[in-house]
């Protein structure tokens, strides 16, 4: 098998001791579109906030490319290419939709290299060209989920890690949504998804993790995790 | 009629030096919700400055502006890195205390350094001089210098926070500084900056101000209690607002200047036994509670 793009070895995080990751490990190779779905509060955030230094696990290793990033700054691991999009989006509300947007190519040197992606991002959402002068805070709920993920590629990331992005949305933007994350994964985009939508996430993975109260209860491709009765009885409810 | 213009364009230049005495303050609040209790001390530290410096050297007091904020900008940021950064980590009275004691510490220090004596500048270009603007109204050049650069300094900080890379960075991490770090932006450099920003520019309003007021070890309280209401009015974290709500302020500090005006306009006899000139900043705290209680989120307030 080649070397993950992004492994996680064995991490456990706690907050203020109470623990909520214990001993999870999970890989994503590079050009993989991955799924992680679980209850509320199994830990699904916490994981990924592991990933970006903000939660930093007390024991376990987080690799990208190779290298053990588990104590980095949140600051040193952005600049290696992992770009987070939270679930509270925490756009720049008072800011223009195109200035957020180029906040979000802060690491980026190379000022024609933004310009293209700000391009790539405008022909990805044409809505946001539409709006591109507004304040952020005042998009619908699913336009600044368009910015967050928008914002997100500015920096041209290695890997894309999105954290319910169609949380709180109409069902016809959630497919949007969704049918934008399968865009960049036919682009050949690595991505990390974790959704609440399991049928339609599982779908469009290439493989998926079930997550557990901090433990990875099954994994395998999306469509075996949907066949697998375990799976459908948790999930599903048949 | 004199007398009301002359009190409306005073008001107006000291609000506008106002303007750049409350920068700091509202920028250092808006980026890491921290409250500079020393925030008058930065002032008069950089009224010293330009004050020793230019008596020492014996070149003009405005040429010695460039070094007052320079002092300031390595003293703020001194004082984040030394101190406030190990404040963040703690609860929000932790904050509150610990600014204020930083206050107390440098005030005490310029009382054991300078003496409690009053000093004033009495050289230089402007000092002593004064414009006419005609119907009898006198500007002090040193006023209006002072106004001038004023607006130039609050300018070009708005023009950096605005237009500049470094300038979005520090606007998004007083935005949301969680945010800002997932954008890789350095959040703690940003407030190091932001303190060494606002450390300098009221350190240039400090030289600026020494021009024409004298400085002693206490004079930063009143300049504390103003730049609050100032922001309070303002919105705190608010830049334009700190601007327009420093020239209202401007305004309130010549209420004494207007209550002449109505006094011997309509010659109301029992008006001009109220010595008023005493309650100049009375106004102006009690503009801060009537803020607090009515407004608490200023006039312009656009964080939070
Ligand atoms: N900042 C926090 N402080 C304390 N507990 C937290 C914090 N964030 C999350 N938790 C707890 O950790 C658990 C996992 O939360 P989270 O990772 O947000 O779950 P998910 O994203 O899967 O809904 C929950 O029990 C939640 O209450
Ligand atoms: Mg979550």
């Amino acid at each position: 098998m080649a070397i993950a793009l992004l492994e996680i070895e064995d991490i456990w995080v706690r907050y203020a001791g109470m623990p909520v990751i214990q001993g999870l490990s999970l890989a994503v190779e590079g050009g993989e579109t991955v799924c992680v779905v679980g209850a509320n509060g199994a830990g699904k955030s916490t994981l990924l906030r592991a990933v970006m230094g903000k939660q930093p696990p007390y024991k376990g290793k987080v690799r990208f490319a190779g290298r053990e990033i588990q104590r980095l700054s949140t600051e040193e691991i952005v600049h290696l290419g992992i770009v987070y999009v939270p679930e509270e989006k925490m756009l720049f509300g008072p800011l223009s939709v195109e200035e957020n947007l180029r906040l979000g190519a802060y690491i980026l040197k190379d000022p024609q290299r933004i310009e293209q992606n700000l391009d790539f991002v405008y022909s990805l959402f044409p809505r946001l060209q539409e709006r591109r002068r507004q304040p952020a805070s005042t998009l619908s709920g699913g336009e600044q989920q368009m910015v967050a993920i928008g914002r997100g590629l500015m920096s041209n990331p290695r890997i894309l890690m999105l954290d319910e992005p169609s949380l709180g949305l109409a069902p016809i933007l959630v497919d949007e949504v969704l049918d934008t994350v399968r865009k960049l994964k036919e682009e050949g985009m690595t991505i990390l998804l974790v959704e609440q939508n399991v049928r339609e996430a599982l779908e469009l993975a290439d493989r998926g993790y079930v997550l557990q109260t901090g433990r990875i209860m099954a994994e395998g491709s999306g469509q075996e995790l949907l066949a697998s009765d375990m799976f459908r009885k948790a999930f599903l409810g048949m | 009629m004199d007398i009301l213009i002359s009190s409306i364009v005073a008001g107006l230049l000291i609000g506008m030096i106002l303007a750049l005495v409350s920068l700091g303050l509202t920028i250092i609040f808006g980026v890491m919700d921290i409250v500079n209790f020393a925030h008058g001390e930065f002032l008069m530290l950089g009224m010293y400055t330009t004050l020793f410096t230019a008596q020492a050297t014996g070149i003009d007091p405005l040429l010695t502006l460039p070094l007052a904020a320079l002092v300031g900008f390595a003293l703020g940021v001194a004082c984040y890195y030394g101190f406030i950064r190990f404040l963040l980590r703690g609860p929000m009275v932790a904050q509150l205390l610990g600014t204020f004691g930083l206050m107390l510490l440098l005030r005490n220090l310029a009382l054991l350094l300078f003496g409690s004596e009053d000093r004033a500048l009495h050289h230089g270009l402007l000092v002593g001089k004064s414009f006419e603007l005609g119907m009898g109204v006198i500007i002090p050049a040193t006023k209006l210098a002072a106004a001038g650069l004023s607006i130039v300094t609050f300018a070009a900080v708005w023009l950096l926070m605005n237009r500049t890379r470094i300038g979005k960075a520090l606007t998004a991490t007083s935005l949301n500084a969680q945010g800002a770090r997932y954008m890789g932006i350095p959040t703690s450099r940003m407030n190091a900056l932001a303190w060494g920003i606002g450390g300098g520019s009221v350190t240039l309003a400090g030289g600026l101000l020494v021009n024409f007021w004298s400085v002693n070890p206490f004079v930063g309280l009143l300049f504390t209690m103003i730049a609050f209401t100032i922001v309070a009015l303002g919105g705190f974290g608010s830049v334009p607002g700190a601007f327009f709500a420093a020239l209202v302020v401007g305004l309130i500090t010549e209420i004494p200047g207007f209550w002449d005006f109505v006094t011997y306009t309509f010659d109301i006899g029992w008006m001009s036994d109220v010595p008023m000139t005493s309650f100049k900043y009375t106004w102006v705290y009690l503009a801060y509670f009537v803020i607090m209680v009515v407004r608490p989120r200023g006039l312009f307030g656009w964080k939070h």
